[in-house]
């Protein structure tokens, strides 16, 4: 993790150094053991090794950089928050993270104690000052995906700037127009606060931008569907979860070349576990950085993962912005179109998902599926139910996780997902 | 010889093969020192290979054994116990000292489980626990139950809201066998429902330490509609299963991962 010549910079943002110190420890062995030891990782994973140390130290510097050259940072929680637009107007875009524990215990003075992980966290590393990103941020950016994050974000508002953006709960033709009114309100709120006028030409850049990032993700998913498995699904992750935070067209660059070494590596026959490893798909609620217990759990049951069904994972990168329209209206209709096929759990019904799933575990030739779901998450809870349904029909084994940020059921999560994987071997 | 070893939370069971046959089952106590009481059991016994189930399945890596070692989980093994003793067992209920587990099986192969949460709620630490609101021994909190008449309703099946709520309930005059009773109502109640979402199918097969309890066999046949020797089976040692089904795991000659 960042080393600490940083700290004149986290002081200035007003950070506790202390219990960041004490962060950063605990991520960096965390790091180690879950990433480093791996075995028969790619050259390209030095990529995400080093945006990863680096990700409180180089990058913050990056966005201090730009922020005193007049640039605006925007922080967002959810795939719903449209990039194009940030982009357009000179900004930059990060996803925050709240993967981790840290000062859950404060959140609960905001927010009730029955609340998901995701939600306490990012209330959490705000109250305890451990987020040089939310520090960063001139804007902080929710939306009303669900009740516990709509509720949250009244409370969130009154420690950080928080713009929240009305998603609609159906695909009606009214919420159609609801989304739609939402982004150019949240178009005239980024122009304001940047005083920068988006125009046709540079909204076109934000969606070239944008789509690149999701065309290289949509590469690396399309060669996981190689047997042996090319990549773990621990480094894949953590390609998704660094989308959301480095810049843009580096990030596409680092992961075009990472994709071609994985075709080399795919030519060779070459894997990170033999052929006849037991494959999964991961599928529900978001993995925010550091929230890696599950998928390490996965990976040392003797398991490989071979894809994410999830914010950070195929939901973020599947669709793409239509790229054809030439007026700024033409453009906000085909983000307002491609934001809208967002298969969020939020949205009733939600029954494209349950396809999206099916088609995905069999694209990618996944043996069976975990569907993953923050304790206290409606939403996902309750679509677990409807998913186990539907692969049941489809013939594709799945096993539900409920679970939190915490390591007191590490060994429970270990016996089920042995269990389940010695049901497919 | 090959050993099959179940460390279990509350006791740790050893069973012996050779050709198929059982010819050796050891029980002691967990304890603190669950390694010692492996070494303990192992005592004197040279086996061509050991395969170590249960939530302690990992602690046969330190064991230093110079056989060839494995692990599998509970699950799959009282699935395989439960299977070779009946073949045509169609669920498979493992009520145990810290976890209960529920499978379908189809072929003697696990198809679905599912498993308590984090805590003990409706396992045998819940019996054990609430016994000792009663001051009896465990094995007696069966028999004292059955006892009972008109148990009151016990709404919660965490261990340690039953037992206030079972204080509370003492302090009302209730009878102390109806309580019991209530407490073990409670118990079944949540195991039935776990047996419903695997999608039970009879013949079950009902393994683990808890199956020796009359009184939640009695309320089980009753919850799930079927008949004790018929729908529910229970093999001679109930609490052997796992580490039976852990050594048929190699005896059946399945590729065993190395622990
Ligand atoms: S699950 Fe829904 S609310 Fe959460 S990040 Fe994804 S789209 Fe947003
Ligand atoms: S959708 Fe679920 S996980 Fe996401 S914020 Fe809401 S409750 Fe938490």
């Amino acid at each position: 993790m960042s080393d600490t010549g940083h700290h004149a910079m986290w002081e200035k943002l007003n950070m506790d150094l202390e219990a960041h110190d004490g962060l950063l420890e605990v991520l960096g062995k965390f790091y180690g053991d879950i990433f480093l030891s791996q075995e028969n990782r790619l050259t390209g994973a030095e990529y995400l090794d080093f945006v990863l140390s680096e990700v409180h130290g180089l990058r913050i510097r990056e966005l201090q950089d730009a922020k005193a050259e007049g640039r605006k940072v925007i922080g967002s929680f959810c795939v719903f928050v449209p990039e194009e637009i940030t982009l357009a107007a000179d900004a930059i875009h990060v996803g925050l993270c709240a993967g981790a524990e840290a000062g859950s215990d404060l959140a609960e003075q905001l927010v009730p104690r029955n609340t998901c992980a995701l939600i306490k966290s990012f209330i959490g590393f705000k109250m305890a000052k451990l987020c040089p990103y939310i520090e960063s941020s001139d804007m902080i950016v929710g939306e009303t995906t669900c009740d516990g994050k709509k509720k949250a974000y009244e409370a969130f508002n009154e420690i950080a700037p928080t713009y929240v953006m009305e998603v609609p709960q159906t695909k009606s033709t009214a919420a159609r127009d609801l989304w739609k009114a939402e982004v150019v309100r949240y178009m005239k709120a980024v122009e304001e606060m940047t005083g920068c006028t988006i125009t046709a030409e540079k909204l076109k850049e934000g969606i070239l931008i944008a789509n690149g990032k999701r065309r290289a993700l949509q590469r690396l998913t399309a060669l996981r569907a190689a047997s042996p498995a090319p990549i773990s699904g621990r480094d894949a992750l953590l390609v998704n979860q660094i989308s959301f935070y480095d810049d843009p067209v580096r990030f596409t660059a680092k992961i075009n070349e990472l994709c071609d070494e994985l075709e080399e590596r795919i030519a060779a026959g070459g894997g990170v576990a033999p052929a006849d490893t037991p494959r999964l798909l991961l599928s529900g609620c978001p993995m925010a950085v550091p929230n890696w217990k599950l998928p390490y759990v996965v990976e040392s049951s003797g398991a490989v993962i071979v894809g994410e069904e999830s914010c950070i994972g195929t939901r973020n990168s599947r669709d793409l912005v239509d790229e054809s329209g030439e007026t700024l209206e033409a453009m906000i209709d085909a983000i307002a179109d491609r934001y809208m096929k967002i298969d969020c759990a939020c949205f009733t019904p939600n029954d494209e998902r349950l396809d999206n799933i099916e088609d995905l575990a069999k694209r990618l030739n996944a043996d069976g599926v975990i569907h993953y779901s923050l304790l206290f998450c409606q939403p996902y809870t309750h679509e677990a139910l409807k998913v186990d349904k539907a692969l049941q029909a489809a013939g594709i084994p799945m096993l539900s996780i409920e679970t939190d940020y915490s390591m007191e059921d590490v060994e429970q999560l270990k016996t089920r997902v042995e269990a389940f994987v010695e049901t497919l071997a | 010889m090959i050993l099959g070893l179940d460390i279990g939370s509350r006791s740790i069971e050893l069973v012996g093969l050779i050709g198929g046959e059982v010819v050796l089952s050891r029980k002691l106590p967990t304890t603190f020192s669950p390694l010692d009481q492996c070494s303990r059991l192992l005592d004197g016994l040279r086996p061509a290979s050991l395969v170590g189930t249960g939530y302690g399945r990992n602690l046969i890596q330190r064991l230093a054994l110079d056989c060839e070692c494995s692990t599998i989980t509970e699950i799959k093994a009282h699935a395989l116990g439960a299977a070779h003793l009946f073949p045509e067992a169609g669920t498979v209920l493992d009520i145990g000292g810290q976890d209960t587990k529920a499978m379908s099986l189809v072929d003697g192969r696990v198809l679905k489980f599912e498993m308590n949460d984090r805590c003990a709620a409706g396992t045998g630490k819940f019996l054990e626990y609430t016994a000792g609101v009663f001051q009896i021994p465990v094995e007696e909190f069966g028999p004292y139950a059955l006892k009972g008449e008109n148990p009151p309703e016990i709404s919660s099946i965490c261990t340690v809201f039953a037992e206030t709520e079972a204080t509370s309930l003492m302090a009302r005059g209730e009878s102390p066998e109806a309580i019991a009773l209530g407490l073990h109502k409670a118990i079944v109640k949540r195991t039935a429902n776990m047996l419903r979402r695997v999608g039970l199918k009879f013949p079950m097969v009902f393994t683990g330490g808890v199956a020796n309890n009359p009184c939640v066999l009695r309320l089980l046949a009753q919850a799930v509609n079927g008949e004790i020797g018929r729908d529910i089976l229970i093999p001679d040692n109930p609490d052997h299963m796992g580490a039976l089904g852990a050594a048929l795991h190699r005896h059946n000659g399945n590729a065993a991962r190395v622990a």
